[in-house]
């Protein structure tokens, strides 16, 4: 087993371990950072199949942002743990029969009988020179422009639709809101007026003698 | 590296459709204040616009485009033109409908061209990944549209569950996607076709993949055993998005089977035949038997739908082109009657009812028998009772089950067709020989309404009466 082969076997052993926990911890803050775990040795499984930007990628946007978020969400959110759990028991048997069969079928389908090295070679490793990122990029501003497009499409509904489901106008007697547009066509002189006018004086007060 | 800019022709429609789509949406926050149906109006000018860019460019030319994830045939045109056809029913039943339960926005239609966008992408899709963003795109925007009634508990159930489940069906679907790219080592649908053809593949992996994806098409279509979605969210989603997604995304969700079975994957049309099979009498089945013990109108015409689906299936299986000619006849078929059906349901959906039950049908004859006719006009069609056209979709497609040698199955879609015959019967028993509960003069809800559903319904006998225009398009564009 070379140093590569080892360094393997362990970050999936991790990230698999990881997932294990991820689906089987109870409590749901404890199973989003399992998953950050497993994001994190993936990575690095990405790492020894020199896609050194798909790794990092992986961590910066599925760690760094996304899990970030979900777990925000996740202790915001009061979950009653024990409710939902209190069905897993009674799923387990069912549940363990059928990733089992799922298991089998998968490895006898893409174990090494068919994605084996007599299938396929292992990859050359690549030159000093080589950029991964500019071998990503390049299909996909090419090849790939009209798919990249339609993927920039498919956020731009995502933010359509959250934003039509989270917003809700309240009458300006509860809530108060910002006008913009007047907010923006604002200028100096509605700010701030002068206005002339004599002087106001104030008019002595009369001095009243105290009785003495 | 050289790089050749792709030619955009063939694309028009779509391109000025996303563009005209995002400034709507723009649009929309400026003049919603002032003018409620300004929206509504610019999305209805908008289909219009790119119905007619799709005509100026119909052509029977096969023009592949964007490094081959794009396709412009006939095939492709006919199906825009039927989902635009469509949608401009579905937005005009929507808008008032919307009033009346009180969620009109403008994004209901700015997300639904956006659904429209992704239809397009499916029906035009060349290869794997453009397909998927396709789907991806259509399905979010149906997911939000079902929620958008936030007031409303049954719609937002729905929702979850069209989401959940729609989520789960992706992943099959990329699951498979990914095994097929992992035996033939391409994306795009005429090499992948290609390295089946040349035999030089690992089958296994292959058919590993064929499985995933038809499980995930079974899921789009709605085709049991994989239809568990399709009743709870027809019935708890407000009715005019009924209407909406139990007519256009089939037929996407065809073009979508089409693509990947036969353009794709040919060389696997034994494997995939058994499959539908198994699919297709299922649906069958459960569209014939299950549906009888519906009272609400909507879930009925969902399990109506399962077994409409079941015929649809039928016609692939048929596995030649005219096997697939006549599966998408009877896709554009029921999409036209599903317009009918959900849309009388829409017309006449009163506050704090939504004349979605059969009892709400009882007596319909006797308060309304213009719109009584109109929906005997619907359920017979539905059940494929000559002359109208429902009858031609299910002969021709059962002509060519038998032609391809499935005779058995041919008899068996007649014993199920009779069958589903006793609901539909049902429906209009109610309409004409029930007494009324009460005899208060039924109207749709406007004047329009009402000339556009029975225009629908008249099309149906119409159409029936001279079929051939409707299958000869069907026959010629495949």
């Amino acid at each position: 087993m070379t140093f590569l082969e080892f360094i393997f076997y362990v970050l999936a052993t991790i990230a698999s371990i990881s997932a294990l926990m991820m689906i089987s911890v109870k409590n749901p803050v404890k199973a989003a950072l399992w998953l950050v775990l497993s994001f994190i040795a993936t990575a690095g499984v990405w790492l020894t199949a020199q896609a050194e930007f798909l790794g990092l990628v992986l961590i910066l946007v599925y760690v760094g942002a996304l899990m970030v978020l979900f777990l925000f969400v996740v202790m915001m959110l009061d979950i009653n743990v024990s409710q939902i759990k209190e069905k897993f028991a009674s799923y387990l048997p069912i549940g363990i029969l059928t990733s089992i069969a799922v298991f089998i079928i998968l490895y006898m389908v893409v174990g090494p009988g068919h994605f084996g090295l007599e299938k396929y070679l292992p990859p050359e490793p690549f030159s000093a020179g080589y950029s991964n990122t500019e071998a990503l990029a390049i299909p996909l501003y090419t090849e790939h422009a009209y798919a990249f497009i339609l993927a920039a499409v498919l956020l731009l509904v995502g933010i359509v639709a959250a934003i039509t489901l989270t917003l809700r106008r309240q009458s300006t007697t509860m809530v108060l809101y910002q006008d913009i547009d007047k907010q923006v066509k604002t200028n100096a002189k509605d700010r701030f007026k002068m206005v002339k006018m004599d002087a106001v004086v104030e008019h002595d007060i009369p001095k009243v003698e105290e009785d003495k | 590296m050289n790089f050749v800019i792709p030619s955009f022709a063939p694309a028009m429609p779509e391109i000025v459709l996303l563009v005209l789509t995002s400034l709507l949406l723009i649009a929309d926050t400026i003049w919603s204040k002032r003018f409620q149906f300004a929206t509504y109006y610019a999305a209805q000018v908008i289909l219009i616009v790119t119905a007619v860019l799709i005509f100026m460019s119909f052509s029977s030319e096969e023009v592949i485009t964007f490094n081959g994830s794009f396709i412009h045939d006939s095939f492709a045109d006919v199906m825009k033109l039927f989902i635009l056809l469509i949608t401009f029913a579905v937005f005009l039943f929507s808008r008032e409908y919307l009033l009346q339960k009180q969620f009109y926005k403008g994004e209901y239609f700015t997300l639904g061209l956006f659904s429209i966008l992704g239809m397009f992408v499916m029906v035009s899709a060349y290869n794997l990944i453009t397909m998927f963003i396709g789907l991806e795109i259509m399905s979010l925007s149906l997911y939000a549209m079902i929620a958008m009634r936030k007031d409303n508990q049954a719609a937002l159930e729905a929702a979850m569950k069209y989401f959940i489940l729609g989520a789960l069906a992706t992943g099959m679907m990329l699951y498979g996607f990914s095994m097929i790219y992992g035996a033939t080592g391409s994306v795009q649908f005429d090499t992948i076709s290609g390295v089946i053809a040349s035999g030089k593949v690992d089958s296994t992996v292959l058919s590993f993949g064929l499985v995933f994806v038809v499980i995930g098409l079974a899921f789009k279509l709605g085709a049991a055993p994989f239809h568990m979605w399709v009743p709870d969210v027809y019935q708890g989603a407000p009715s005019s998005i009924t209407l909406f997604l139990g007519t256009a995304p089939k037929i996407a969700a065809f073009a979508m089977m089409y693509r990947i079975l036969v353009d794709a994957l040919q060389g696997l049309s034994g494997e995939w035949q058994s499959l539908l099979i198994m699919l297709a009498v299922l649906s069958l089945i459960v569209g014939a038997v299950v549906a009888i013990v519906q009272d609400n109108l909507k879930r009925m015409l969902a399990y109506s739908g399962i077994g409409h689906v079941g015929f649809i299936l039928l016609g692939v299986i048929a596995a030649n082109p005219d096997g697939y000619s006549s599966a998408m006849f009877y896709t554009i078929v029921y999409a036209i009657t599903g317009v009918a059906g959900f849309g009388m349901i829409v017309a006449l959906a009163k506050i704090g009812n939504g004349f979605d039950k059969i009892a709400d049908f009882k007596g319909m004859n006797a308060r309304n028998p213009w719109l009584a006719l109109m929906f005997l006009f619907v359920m017979f069609s539905m059940a494929g009772i000559p002359p109208f056209i429902g009858f031609y979709a299910k002969i021709v497609v059962l002509e060519e089950v038998i032609n391809a040698g499935f005779v058995w199955l041919a008899v068996f879609a007649v014993i199920m067709s009779v069958i589903s015959t006793y609901y539909y019967l049902m429906v209009v028993k109610a309409m004409y020989f029930d007494a009324p509960e009460d005899s208060s003069k039924v109207e749709p809800m406007s004047n329009q309404l009402n000339i556009v559903v029975s225009i629908v319904a008249i099309s149906l006998l119409v159409l029936g009466l001279m079929p051939s225009s409707l299958i000869d398009l069907a026959y010629n564009s495949l």
